[in-house]
């Protein structure tokens, strides 16, 4: 009676460890964006194809030192969101796989370009401007002017009341660090960053950090991506966005395959379906203001309008490979972070 | 009777082991099996003969991994003395030998062959290349190292080492391998690390030229520039140890040397900084004063001020981890003050003292090793915390975040943030040491076993007044804080929209019915359960760990036992960050590989709170009289059945307390977490900060508020077990870390 009975045991927890070995389509999922969009993106993915998602957010720095860490034992599959640098490094170092989506037909030129830069091996997912924001309830308690240029930024009254990035902790600030240097040109783009270092009350980590403080009322100007600021406007904060006159840099939010997936073929249904328009209308779900690249893609009327910026060519492939991007952190650090503010 | 039972021919434990080792083998999957531990799906899928889920015996003999054929001999070996007395030397020597050579082996292979064949280039030059890789161990490894492990201690015991006691030896044995395994392995391939050059060689040079790095040392901060991390850190810890012992003392005074009336009120205070997850005072701390904070803008309204931002930096840091402190210091000193013999203070009165003379030249000296003792824990909490220079820190950079930043910045300095955890490493250790050995020499007792009647004098006038003062206003303070906690966490937006909601915690906590039932919506619930799981399972593993050397270094004698005791209690000193780093470095890859599991979780928090458990073990085993043990050994029983009928039963409450402890610290940790969590396994902490990063504090705040009313009715209920659970007189059973 008793052998009889663990024997049921046994194969009911057989056919229970069956079942869980039969649904096995999953895949590693990194992404960079923020934790909402990668939740919405996640889930989404599951609904539309029934594969099984496992979804870790860390910021794009992070994310590429996980994915350089794991290079000879990789753990994820596709890493989705966050800025093109990181994208960029991790292609040049043949740490992501090639690949060729059969929809590139749908996407904006500047999509594809930035996949053909880097041997397709990323591809453009959204694109951003740079800019800055400031909060209008400490400007007018301060007595500040509204400034509308990078130059205005420069001027003694806002002394320790600009915030940005660590461009050593943070994509963002090195996007400003280099369309800087890109805009006046090096030698004077360093004497506007020495400049600006005057005015700044805290380099922090995170590259959104100093709008979101702005929104709170703790900092009064940010540098930052305006869909960043815009995000926070529309939270409710009093946060009024900029988009400098002297014309701005951008990123380009990409997505790689993880070289040596665990999973390749779940990754690259991933990556058909995030370049798919409708996947990429969920965007405007959780308040994401980037502009898309897929053309069909919807985009939000609170959304700054990219075609009536004024636009850098930013050389993504100069300034994303390694040897620029040390050797300009370099400069900064000696140059500009030292200096008594 | 002990001498029949060492002249017997069968040895159960060892045939056990034997067996083990040979089920690890043969019938075990080798390698770890990917889709995580507790998965059986491998039973059928292929196994036993498919590569990714065969035993070792099966891989052999398809021709594979021959490098795990040796080990076929040192485990059958044993067999061969299996009817002969433990007294055969042959017996010890077959078993000591097999032991040894088998672990040694199955290290050495592990090591030596990787994910890309042979891991050094001098074995590829002596063999050529090896043509094969392979990946992580898994349980059959496991088992067949415990089973090398246990024939090995089994052996030793049979030589006659502590009374052939095979129990003792065993757990000796156990807990210096995994000590050996996660902690110091881990720290001895970070230090690794930091020599290791950008080509992939290894050089002096570079380790010299980032351990100078003028970013670490400088001292521009004398000329109007910035100060070097390790400086700004050292500083740091230093005003707060000073706070915090300071504060301390005071609140130790107004407890046992004081007409106040609500002394169990303070008491209570002191269970706070354990269920607050850290940062969140941070948070209060903006909230109240930041540059918009509710304090700041009301000052400014009335005297017309500047509002100014002040808080981040420096000042921030050193407010929050003083609030956060303090109620440590006063822990350690509150035993001191009471334990300073009111006889000798009542000698100095009698022999016409005043009140401030006898507490001036007795009572403050006899203080004196409880105030060093809580200025070096205030030291190293702060120099290991994280949180509060994450949200305060402002300009003003630590090491612990730096070592942070180090590995997750866009920078990516891997050596770096070796670097840098061996400065913090080195000042806590040193601070470690300072406690141990300056303390430990010093006799300070006034406590003795005669009978001490006497009643603390009270405080001279001229102190109690200042203390009564300071003690009212920091209390009050600390109130306000936790107010403000749990008052953000109601708040729609924060300076925006200051009307009351519950929207933060139906985000977090909402629950929904579909048609499959009861639907966990609320989008923290998955951090939640999972914090709970791992907490859970962390706790008795920790718990027991902890009482298993508190019961070798409490009970037994042996050759080695202080560099043992240094060994096991070392953790403590190594910051949560440091481990953070150490365990990414050293499990993403083979043998052992486990970054990205939920094991590395419970792992790193067996071992960060495994000196708790020993502490409370010590001082609760020192209170069992060793009378107890000896009878029980001297009818007969061995010490195994003393250990699990004697000794653990009495040893109830420190279990228990061992148990919570280690639950609620590993709800709340954050500085190892946070390089460790991963898709799968994210924690309610890590969760938080993503929550703070992303501007989200109404959320991250009432997550918090939740998760201190979870530990604190954790802690609630371990007060009234343990209420139940008294053993004769003692009431006390932990007053100290």
């Amino acid at each position: 009676m008793k052998s009889t009975h663990s024997i049921g045991a046994i194969s009911v927890a057989a056919t229970l460890l069956m079942a869980g070995a039969a649904q096995a389509e999953k895949l590693t999922l990194y992404c960079s964006a923020q934790e909402d969009w990668c939740q919405l993106m996640a889930r989404s993915f599951e609904e539309a194809t029934g594969i099984d998602v496992d979804m870790t957010r860390k910021s794009s720095g992070e994310t590429f030192a996980q994915i350089r860490a794991e290079a000879s034992n990789p753990k994820g599959d596709v890493w989705w969101g966050g800025t093109g640098d990181p994208h960029l490094q991790a292609a040049e170092e043949g740490l992501t796989a090639e690949y060729i989506s059969p929809m590139r037909g749908e996407l904006h030129p500047w999509a594809i370009s930035q996949a053909e830069s880097a041997g397709n091996r990323t591809i453009g997912i959204y694109s951003g401007a740079l800019g800055y924001g400031y909060n209008t309830d400490l400007m007018a308690a301060n007595d500040l002017p509204e400034p509308s240029c990078w130059k205005d930024l420069l001027d003694p009254i806002y002394k320790g009341h600009v915030q940005m990035a660590n461009p050593n902790s943070s994509g963002t600030a090195y996007t400003t660090l280099a369309t800087i240097v890109q805009l006046f040109g090096e030698d004077e783009g360093f004497d506007f960053m020495k400049g600006l270092h005057a005015n700044i009350n805290q380099y922090t980590k995170s590259g959104s950090a100093p709008i979101k403080a702005a929104a709170r009322g703790e900092n009064t100007i940010g540098i930052v991506f305006m869909h960043d600021a815009v995000k926070q406007a529309v939270a409710g904060f009093p946060i009024k966005v900029v988009a400098p006159c002297e014309g701005t840099g951008y990123e380009i939010g990409s997505m790689s395959i993880v070289e040596g997936a665990r999973n390749m073929d779940e990754a690259k249904a991933f990556y058909d379906w995030a370049l798919s328009a409708e996947a990429q209308a969920l965007a405007l779900e959780v308040d994401a203001f980037q502009v898309m690249s897929n053309m069909a893609a919807p985009s939000s009327d609170l959304a700054p309008d990219m075609s009536a910026l004024t636009l850098i060519d930013y050389d993504f492939a100069k300034y994303g490979s390694s040897d620029e991007r040390k050797r300009l952190l370099q400069k900064w650090d000696e140059e500009v972070s030292t200096l008594p503010q | 009777m002990r001498k029949a039972a060492n002249e017997q021919t069968t040895h159960p434990v060892l045939i056990f082991w034997i067996i083990a080792g040979w089920v690890g083998y043969f019938v075990l999957p080798w390698y770890g099996v990917e889709d995580g531990f507790f998965r059986l799906a491998w039973l059928f899928d292929g196994w036993p003969v498919d590569e990714d889920f065969a035993p070792a015996a099966f891989l052999i003999a398809q021709g594979e991994k021959l490098w795990l054929a040796p080990m076929l001999l040192p485990l059958i070996a044993p067999l061969a003395v299996i009817r002969r007395r433990k007294t055969d030397p042959l017996f010890s020597v077959v078993l000591i030998l097999s032991g040894a050579i088998g672990f040694a082996w199955l290290i050495a292979q592990g090591f030596g062959i990787g994910i890309r064949g042979f891991n050094f280039d001098w074995l590829t030059a002596l063999f050529g290349d090896l043509g094969d890789r392979q990946f992580g161990m898994g349980y059959g490894a496991l088992i067949v190292a415990s089973s090398f492990l246990f024939l090995l201690t089994q052996g030793i015991a049979a030589r006659g080492a502590i009374n052939g006691d095979v129990f003792v030896v065993s757990a000796i044995g156990g807990v210096i391998v995994i000590v050996g395994t996660f902690v110091f392995f881990p720290i001895a391939k970070m230090l690794i690390f930091a020599f290791i050059a950008e080509d992939g060689g290894y050089s002096a040079n570079v380790f010299v030229s980032k351990f100078f790095d003028d970013r670490i040392w400088g001292l521009g901060c004398l000329s109007g520039a910035r100060c070097g991390v390790a400086w700004n850190s050292f500083f740091l810890a230093i005003c707060v140890a000073t706070a915090t012992t300071t504060l301390g003392l005071t609140f130790a005074l107004v407890v046992t040397r004081s007409g106040f009336r609500y002394k169990r009120a303070v008491r209570a205070l002191t269970v706070l900084p354990i269920i607050t997850p850290p940062f969140v005072i941070g948070l209060a701390l903006i909230l109240l004063f930041g540059l918009s904070g509710i304090v700041t803008e009301t000052v400014s309204a009335w005297f017309g001020t500047q509002p100014t931002r002040w808080l981040y930096g420096l000042p921030g840091i050193m407010i929050a981890q003083t609030l956060a402190y303090t109620p440590i210091a006063f822990l350690v000193l509150i035993g001191v003050v009471e334990g300073v013999s009111p006889s000798m203070e009542e000698a100095a009165q009698t022999l016409r003292a005043d009140k401030w003379q006898t507490f001036r030249t007795v009572s403050l000296p006899l203080m004196r090793p409880g105030l060093a003792n809580a200025f070096l824990l205030g030291f190293i909490e702060s120099m290991a915390d994280f949180g509060n220079p994450l949200v305060l820190g402002g300009n003003y950079d630590v090491l612990s975040t730096e070592i942070f930043f180090a590995i997750v910045g866009a920078q990516y300095d891997q050596g770096r943030a070796a670097v840098l955890a061996m400065v913090l490493l080195f000042f806590t250790l040193s601070a470690f040491y300072a406690q141990r050995r300056w303390l430990g020499k010093k006799s300070y007792t006034t406590v003795t076993g005669k009978g001490d009647s006497g009643v603390h004098p009270l405080m001279p006038n001229r102190l109690s007044w200042p203390v009564l003062t300071i003690a009212g206003v920091w209390g009050t303070f600390t109130l306000i804080v936790y107010g403000m906690i749990v008052y953000g966490s109601f708040v729609d937006l924060w300076g925006v929209n200051n009307t009351l909601t519950f929207k933060h915690y139906i985000t977090a906590f909402s629950v929904g019915w579909t048609e499959h039932g009861l639907h966990w919506s609320g989008s923290a619930w998955d951090s939640f359960f999972t914090t709970i799981f791992i907490a859970a399972t962390a706790a008795p593993l920790t718990a027991a760990v902890g009482l298993t050397t508190a019961y070798l270094l409490t009970r037994q004698t042996f050759r080695g036992k202080n560099a043992f005791e240094f060994g096991t209690m070392l953790s403590f000193a190594i910051p949560g960050t440091v481990i953070g780093v150490s365990y990414i470095l050293a499990f993403n890859v083979p043998p052992i590989e486990l970054t990205g599991t939920g094991i590395i979780l419970v792992v790193s928090f067996i071992f960060r709170n495994m000196p708790v458990g020993v502490r409370a073990g010590i001082a609760s085993m020192s209170q069992l009289d060793k009378s107890l043990d000896e009878s029980s050994l001297t009818l007969g029983a061995n010490s195994w059945y003393t250990f699990r009928k004697v000794i653990l039963p009495l040893m109830r409450p420190a279990i228990l307390a061992a148990l919570v402890f280690s639950f609620v610290r590993a709800m709340t940790a954050i500085s190892a977490v946070i390089f460790l969590v991963s898709a799968k396994y994210d924690m309610a902490t890590s969760y938080i900060i993503g929550r703070v990063e992303n501007n989200d504090y109404g959320l991250a705040i009432a997550y918090a508020t939740t998760l201190i009313f979870v530990m604190l009715s954790v802690v609630a209920s371990l007060q009234f077990l343990i209420g139940r659970t008294q053993i004769g007189r003692r009431t006390q059973f932990m007053t100290g870390r």
